[in-house]
């Protein structure tokens, strides 16, 4: 085979990768939308955020909203239930971690590390009980379980007033989703 | 940016007739806007001030159910700051079916519906009208110049005329050159019942007059400036995304014609032992 | 085996031979790849190819974007809109969705008169032509219902007056159109029907066009001279072919690329240009539109339908005759059937010996006279229905059926046919003769 044919060969293979290459780039441009649109939809990103204002909420009272399709307990504690929540010996609690979203893993299941602000007066944690999702009691329904904070009536688990668990088949405390203030507005997520 | 008015005094200007239905056959003017064309964008600036207009004159009997709040944070749309947005929503009320109430609406709802039984909802008003026609059905027209939704929108709010000489004074409704689909006095009629004035009665009130509203840019508000600015506004109400497509749209098609004139070598290439023998001896 | 002659796919490996022992798959792949075709094709042969990828294009974004919409009328209307403003690249789904419906037309009006001029409907290719034609009436009735399914006006008052003709049936008309419907009129029931077939329908015609595929394999492609493949022996097949692959595939997937530029810059700049403004109005059951249009794609037949009132002489001889049963709505109703019905016939219509029009000299003016008046019936359809449209409407009509009843069972008794060439070969020869190796070309090898 002579130079020539040699070097019209290699400029065919370089039409023919790069037609099927350019191909292979368009197939690929048609497929990345129709596999996309399952993702959620704007309207549904929209509500992975939300705002709650919490001006109105006293001492001593609770607020449930709906985030993500689950209730999320909002609570503005009173001196005693943080002066409580202080008093219990973190090593010797089922769930030693904080399961606080906002703070790094792994963090210490202190009263400090669970409440929201520094005072330790806001406490925002899902309203979903760690065993097997049933929504628990607390004082607005009266029952308030064996450490005066929430009580699940699925399994009788027990919540102290940090929503950490005390008693009961759930594992894990009450987690404590994405939250911070924004003047009188909580946002969540 | 946005001032609350009293929106009653407003809603008192509309008129309680049947509602009318899709205008054209009137003279559109073919308006410039921004976003003509294919690398044509909306003018942020534009969208600001008809969502002005919008909010102090026409949301009075409009609504624009199917426009979320949220999407005036939306680039290539208004684009405003999401603490404006969060205060603009909560302009509106709306009922919450969770609560069994009304409250004030966020950003994740819509605007709401229409107050007036006779105001059409405007989300996709831009869309649903096309202002020019022909030639002899052919549609050129739209071909070269757009639909002409925005442009008819334009032309009808600064259309208001005072009633030809021919209309009795107690005629219902107000004359407008560009609206067609409305009212004519029987007087305005000629022996075969054509009408001999340009457009016809329609049942809104002129909403527009100058200086009515002062912008924040110190942009011009007479009638026809205004007009535009609304007319922006619904178009991007009726198309949100217009300015992501017009660039998917474009890349594609540089895209395409790449690929295609790959095709076309290759395809020669290929064809080329077929057509192109050589002769065995020649 | 039928079919031209050519090499068939041999298994190599032991695995490949496992399965085609089991499973031929294959070897069918590679025998319809492979398949020896014309060599002579022109460009008015890539509709094929576009035709497959518009019904491919429509099932997948039809696919997505039933995820997303609701089949109900409180909902529809609204669902859309949550298509065009929420769903990640939702707006640009629908609308290739929506023009990719014009493309597909627009490829089988192209595809069908190419089939009309070369005779691509004549024996022995009478079974690929009707199954052609039925896969076009089931488009028609799959892109009908989904126009209805965004509850607009024009999709509502579109409903209203189409599955209004077949009230027009004597007799029986009208617990058709109730059954049609699912009630007195258009509405949820309606919608829901035209969901489930608008979804169904199209994998029916994906089923027949592999029949339509498997039908020329046997018979063999048309070609633009008319004349057949020599099936004599393997070599002689193949000095009238080349393999499908690559040479028709990627021309056809240039031209396909090339329709596609066109089509993007449409999608993306004018996407609405061949709709309806009417159709963003949520469809009102108390308010008709001004003028209802159907979609362009629709016309023509639209203006046969149109063309038949009272007034026409036949149709009041017809409805005489019939004692009345035939009157001029329903005439109408057979009218627009009609054209279609008489595309099905033309195998056995047209009574010529040539095949392809290219050598019958006065064939070739009465079909682009057939081609113009196809337009103009598109252009009559979106016109009111007033003189003086109403009689030009009534002559493209009457020369529709003409063509088809008439003209082409007599052309081919009295024309007098050009000379055709022996083989494709030699066709193929005259416009690409031998080149001679001079001193010039590359180096032989």
């Amino acid at each position: 085979m002579s130079h020539a044919d040699d070097h019209e060969g290699t400029r065919r293979d370089f039409l023919y990768y790069a037609t099927g290459g350019a191909s292979a780039v368009a197939v690929g441009a048609a497929v990345w939308p129709l596999a996309n649109q399952m993702n959620p939809s704007a309207d549904v990103q929209a509500l992975a955020s939300i705002r709650v204002d919490v001006s109105e909420l006293e001492p001593g009272a609770q607020l449930t909203v709906k985030w993500l399709g689950k209730p999320v307990f909002i609570r503005r504690r009173t001196e005693d239930e943080i002066a409580e929540a202080n008093a219990v010996d973190v090593s010797a609690l089922p769930d030693p971690d904080a399961r606080n979203a906002n703070i790094a893993e792994g963090a210490e299941a202190t009263d400090a590390n669970r409440a929201l602000d520094e005072n330790g007066e806001w406490l925002v944690q899902m309203g979903v009980c760690t065993h097997l999702g049933c929504v628990p009691l607390g004082d607005a329904q009266g029952n308030t379980g064996e450490f005066g904070g929430w009580f699940c009536p699925c399994h009788g688990s027990h919540y102290d007033t940090a929503g950490r668990i005390r008693k009961g088949p759930a594992p894990e405390n009450l987690p404590v989703p994405p939250a911070r203030f924004d003047g009188d507005d909580l946002i969540l997520g | 940016m946005i001032r609350k008015i009293t929106l009653s005094a407003i809603a008192a200007l509309g008129l309680a007739s049947p509602a009318l239905a899709a205008g054209g056959g009137g003279h559109v003017h073919d308006f410039k806007f921004s976003f003509e064309g294919p690398f044509g964008s909306y003018d942020q600036m534009q969208l600001q001030r008809g969502l002005q207009i919008y909010t102090e004159v026409c949301a009075a009997c409009h609504g624009l159910k199917y426009v979320p709040l949220r999407t005036l944070g939306d680039e290539g749309g208004p684009h405003l700051p999401d603490d404006q947005v969060r205060a603009y929503s909560e302009f509106y009320e709306v009922f919450d079916a969770e609560i069994d109430d009304f409250r004030p609406a966020k950003p994740t709802d819509h605007f709401p519906d229409s107050a007036l039984e006779n105001a059409p909802d405007l989300s996709m008003m831009a869309k649903a009208r096309a202002g020019f026609h022909g030639p002899y059905g052919l549609g050129i027209n739209q071909f070269f110049r757009g639909m002409g939704g925005p442009e008819y929108i334009a032309t009808l709010l600064s259309s208001y005329e005072d009633p030809p000489a021919c209309a009795p004074e107690d005629f219902e409704g107000f004359y407008n050159t560009a609206f067609t689909a409305g009212g004519i006095p029987d007087e305005c009629k000629d022996d075969h019942g054509h009408s001999k004035v340009e457009g016809s009665w329609i049942a809104m009130a002129p909403p527009l007059e100058d200086d009515l509203i002062e912008f924040a840019d110190h942009a011009p508000a007479d009638v026809e400036a205004m007009s535009q600015d609304v007319a922006a506004f619904l178009m991007w109400a009726a198309e949100p995304k217009m300015n992501a497509r017009k660039e998917a749209g474009f890349v594609a098609v540089v895209f395409l014609v790449v690929l295609s004139v790959l095709l076309y070598l290759t395809n020669k290439s290929i064809w080329a032992a077929i057509k192109h023998r050589k002769g065995p001896d020649a | 085996m039928a079919g031209i002659p050519h090499d068939h796919y041999e298994p190599k490996t032991g695995a490949e031979t496992w399965l085609h022992r089991r499973l031929p798959i294959v070897g069918l792949m590679y025998d319809t790849l492979m398949i020896p075709t014309p060599k002579n094709l022109n460009w008015m042969w890539i509709w094929g190819i576009v035709l497959t990828f518009c019904l491919v294009l429509q099932i997948a974004t039809g696919i997505v974007l039933a995820m997303h919409y609701t089949p109900h009328v409180d909902m529809a209307f609204a669902s859309i809109e949550h298509i065009m403003r929420n769903v990640n690249g939702g707006d640009m789904l629908r609308y290739v969705h929506m023009n990719g419906a014009s493309l597909f037309f627009l490829a089988v009006y192209a595809h069908i008169f190419r089939g009309l001029y070369y005779g691509s409907y004549k024996e022995p290719r009478e079974i690929t032509w009707i199954i052609g034609i039925l896969i076009f009436v089931l488009m028609m009735g799959t892109a009908f219902m989904g126009y209805v399914l965004p509850w607009g006006q024009m999709s509502f008052w579109g409903a209203t007056v189409i599955t209004g003709l077949f009230g027009a049936i004597p007799f029986i008309g009208e617990p058709i159109q109730t059954w049609l419907l699912g009630g007195p009129a258009v509405d949820n029931a309606t919608l829901n029907r035209f969901f489930s077939l608008h979804y169904l329908l199209p994998f029916v015609i994906a089923a027949l066009v592999a029949v339509h595929i498997w039908a020329f394999h046997t018979t063999g492609n048309n070609n633009p001279t008319g004349v057949e493949v020599r099936r004599g022996s393997k070599e002689e097949a193949e000095k009238d072919t080349v393999p499908f692959w690559p040479y028709y595939v990627i021309k056809d997937v240039f031209a396909l690329v090339v329709i596609l530029a066109v089509f993007f810059a449409i999608v993306g700049f004018m996407p609405n240009y061949l709709g309806h403004p009417d159709n963003y109005i949520e469809a009102n059951p108390l308010s008709t539109p001004a003028h209802i249009v159907p979609e362009w794609y629709f016309l023509p037949f639209y203006a046969i339908l149109r063309a038949f009132t009272g007034e026409v002489w036949v149709v009041q001889i017809a409805s005489f005759f019939t004692g009345g049963i035939i009157d001029a709505k329903f005439f109408g109703v057979l009218a627009m059937f009609g054209a279609i019905a008489v595309m099905a016939l033309t195998p056995w219509l047209d009574t010529s010996s040539v095949r392809s029009g290219k050598y019958r000299p006065l064939f070739k003016w009465w079909f682009w006279l057939l081609v113009i008046d196809f337009v103009v019936l598109t252009w009559l359809g979106a016109q009111p229905a007033e003189e003086p449209y109403a009689t030009f409407a009534l002559i493209a009509s009457a020369y529709w059926f003409a063509y088809f009843l008439v003209i082409l069972p007599l052309l081919g008794v009295m024309e007098k046919p050009l000379p055709q060439p022996e083989t494709i070969e030699e066709d193929f020869d005259a416009h690409y003769p031998v080149e001679s190796d001079d001193a010039s070309s590359a180096p032989a090898e």
